[in-house]
């Protein structure tokens, strides 16, 4: 159970390496699908609004979110049982999606992204009639 | 679980931010929810990440040498005929001790929850600080 609660990389291909010395982790997520949205709800500790990237590229949805850095520089790290570093996670939506009314909230480190079902497949309920 | 004394002391622990940098952070089980502890002859900051709980479902308790963090998250809330495609966070209850190699000044407490870390800066109390002794010459 507790490694399925710790944190996982983001996984680079090998030999790749990123610019910023910096680690970055895959966010937990919910996602879940309401009537009219689908919501993905992720854990990013450590962010707000102003930190949180969120774009939208053709049918790709990416989330990154860059850390405030603790400054404790007058103490000494004696235990450390968490890493902390930037999130990033990439999904690929779906057509079903308006993507000109997605909405976004960050919440005491909770990002909930609403992505909105268009209308035609909201209302795609199809009448069967008898011969 | 109480952390032992000497883990604080633990050559592995220290060498553990070195490690780190070359990717060979060493895989433990860790009790939920994990702490990271700052030490100084002053006192202890100790962080622990709890995104989307609310402040007031967060308890804290200190008694002599060791802090408690208890606490809980929602699930969140579903409708009818709403389905999960994913399902990965963590909710329910937890609760963590951590013992510190001080007393701690339980007037001097003080946490702050920001961005859904919890802080909290624990004080030595008075007469347990380390003081310096003049040596006088006869």
């Amino acid at each position: 159970m507790q490694d399925e609660l710790s944190k996982k990389e983001v996984e680079t291909p090998e030999g790749v390496e990123r610019t910023r010395d910096e680690k970055v982790f895959l966010p937990a997520v919910d996602i879940i699908e309401t009537k009219n949205d689908i919501v993905i709800i992720s854990d990013i500790p450590g962010c707000d609004e102003n930190s949180v990237d969120i774009t939208l590229e053709k049918n790709i949805l990416t989330i990154h979110c860059k850390i405030y850095k603790n400054n404790i520089s007058d103490k000494r790290f004696v235990l450390n049982e968490y890493e902390v570093g930037d999130y990033q996670r990439v999904f690929t939506l779906s057509n079903e999606v308006d993507r000109d009314k997605i909405q976004a909230k960050v919440k005491d480190g909770v990002l909930k992204v609403i992505l909105p079902k268009l209308e035609q497949v909201k209302s795609r309920k199809i009448n069967v009639t008898s011969e | 679980m109480l952390v032992p004394f000497e883990r604080f002391f633990d050559p592995f622990v220290t060498m553990r931010p070195f490690l780190r940098k070359r990717g060979e952070f060493p895989r433990r089980r860790v009790e939920f929810p994990p702490y990271n502890v700052w030490l100084s002859d002053d006192g202890a900051v100790i962080t622990t990440e709890l995104p989307g709980v609310s402040p007031e479902n967060i308890d804290i308790t200190v008694a002599s040498k060791t802090l408690t963090i208890t606490g809980s998250r929602e699930n969140e809330e579903v409708q009818n005929g709403d389905s999960y495609h994913r399902r990965e966070r963590w909710y329910g209850n937890f609760k963590k001790s951590i013992e510190l190699p001080f007393i701690i000044d339980v007037q001097k407490v003080s946490a702050l929850f920001n961005r859904g870390i919890l802080k909290i800066e624990l004080h030595r109390v008075e007469e347990e600080k380390p003081r310096k002794i003049n040596i006088k010459s006869e």
